[in-house]
């Protein structure tokens, strides 16, 4: 745990008055406030870093405190210690550090360590809770699906807050796709309703499929003969493997559209989009003396 | 499924504002407000965004043309956002996998 010097988060000097603070603080968090810069996790950082910079600074007592013990602040961690340990109201021995494990990224309320040894853990604190006065805090949480398990429809237990939610994914969910869990997220304070839950898709590429929208798209190799002189190929679809006729002179990078044989359409039972296939004709290499001979015939006749 | 409403009374309360910034809202077209006995309530809906306007009001010292300002810049920086995740799925299609 390394200190963190607040005044350079601030970018003031330890001579600044209540007003300099005041103004450094509102002009970076205009920068860095997350309703600003949605997702974007760097200014979500930064924001917390001069939130914190704020609390301390912004309020006489803790300035105090951070002036006096700042560098030395294993000090202050033992004073802090020594004071717990003699208080009637010591509080909990063992901390209220469980009580912070909500799901997802619940952001914004995070203290560093740093801050944490010099004014103690500020979960149960609740006196800088600027965020949730009333309305409960939105959470964000993602799932990550393989594109093959996000082409069907399933069941997924999420859990919440030590409660466990259930929700059905419909088949065809599209990468970055938010679906918003109402009431799922924080509690709300003074009467207000609790905040939402935003689960994000994410969806990891696939190696034989790439999609586009409903369409996929797929690469298959064929050999120099087949494309020549026509032929047959099996061919992966998302519901199995399917034979394909390939028409004689297929050129290199020929694309065939095969209807319904594409991604689910979301929410849409029964419908999908199309499977475009890219033949590449594969050269063959290595040919013998006598095959060249007959390319060479060939390119002659 | 009925909205709930929520006293804009104590939402000033709560968050320690004036009851005239919600009507500078309300003016400026950024929320609409809900009357029940003389009363001025807010939908359960909208209660999200002026508590995002009234942070903005309250923290970072923005006025109510700035709060409309920068609610139109995030609406397209949003769209932009998505089409700029829409180019870059179309443009794996064209980078070979390693």
């Amino acid at each position: 745990m390394a200190f963190i010097d607040y005044y350079k988060v601030l970018g003031l000097a330890k001579a600044a008055t209540e007003n300099d603070i005041k103004k450094a603080y509102r002009k970076l968090a205009r920068k860095h406030h997350p309703d600003l810069n949605p997702n974007d996790k760097g200014a979500n950082v930064k924001f917390q870093q001069i939130n914190e910079a704020n609390e301390v600074l912004s309020d006489p007592d803790k300035r105090k405190k951070y002036d006096e013990y700042g560098e030395n602040w294993k000090q202050a961690d033992q004073y802090e210690n020594a004071k717990q340990q003699q208080g009637a109201y010591g509080g909990n021995p063992f901390g209220n550090r469980g009580q912070q494990e909500y799901s997802g990224e619940a952001g914004g309320e995070h203290f560093s360590d740093f801050f944490e040894s010099l004014f103690g853990n500020r979960t149960s604190g609740g006196a800088r809770n600027s965020q949730v006065k009333y309305r409960g805090q939105d959470y964000n949480t993602e799932l990550h699906f393989t594109l093959r398990d996000a082409a069907e429809t399933r069941q997924q237990t999420l859990s919440v807050n030590g409660k466990n939610v259930r929700i059905t994914v419909a088949a065809g969910i599209a990468n970055g796709q938010v679906i918003k869990l109402k009431g799922h997220g924080g509690p709300g304070t003074n009467g207000g309703p609790a905040g939402d839950l935003y689960i994000t898709f994410i969806i990891t590429e696939d190696s034989t499929f790439k999609r586009t929208g409903n369409d996929l798209n797929t690469t298959i190799e064929i050999d120099l003969y087949t494309a020549v002189l026509g032929g047959e190929v099996t061919i992966d679809t998302l519901s199995g493997k399917i034979k394909l006729k390939v028409k004689p002179e297929t050129q290199n990078g020929t694309k065939v559209r095969l209807k319904n044989k594409g991604f689910p359409v979301y929410k849409k039972e029964g419908e999908a989009g199309d499977l475009i296939i890219t033949y590449s004709v594969k050269i063959p290499i290595g040919l013998t003396e006598k095959q060249k001979e007959l390319f060479r015939e060939l390119s002659v006749s | 499924m009925k909205e709930e409403l929520f006293a804009i009374s104590e939402f000033c309360i709560i968050h320690d504002i004036d009851p005239s910034f919600i009507n500078s809202l309300e003016n400026e077209g950024l929320i609409s407000i809900t009357f029940f006995n003389e009363e001025k309530f807010i939908e359960e809906a909208q209660l999200h965004e002026l508590e995002i306007f009234t942070r903005w009001h309250h923290d970072l010292g923005i006025n109510i043309e700035g709060i409309d300002a920068i609610r139109n810049i995030l609406e397209k920086l949003r769209q932009v956002q998505a089409e700029i995740n829409m180019l870059k799925i179309k443009l794996s299609n064209y980078e070979t996998t390693a």
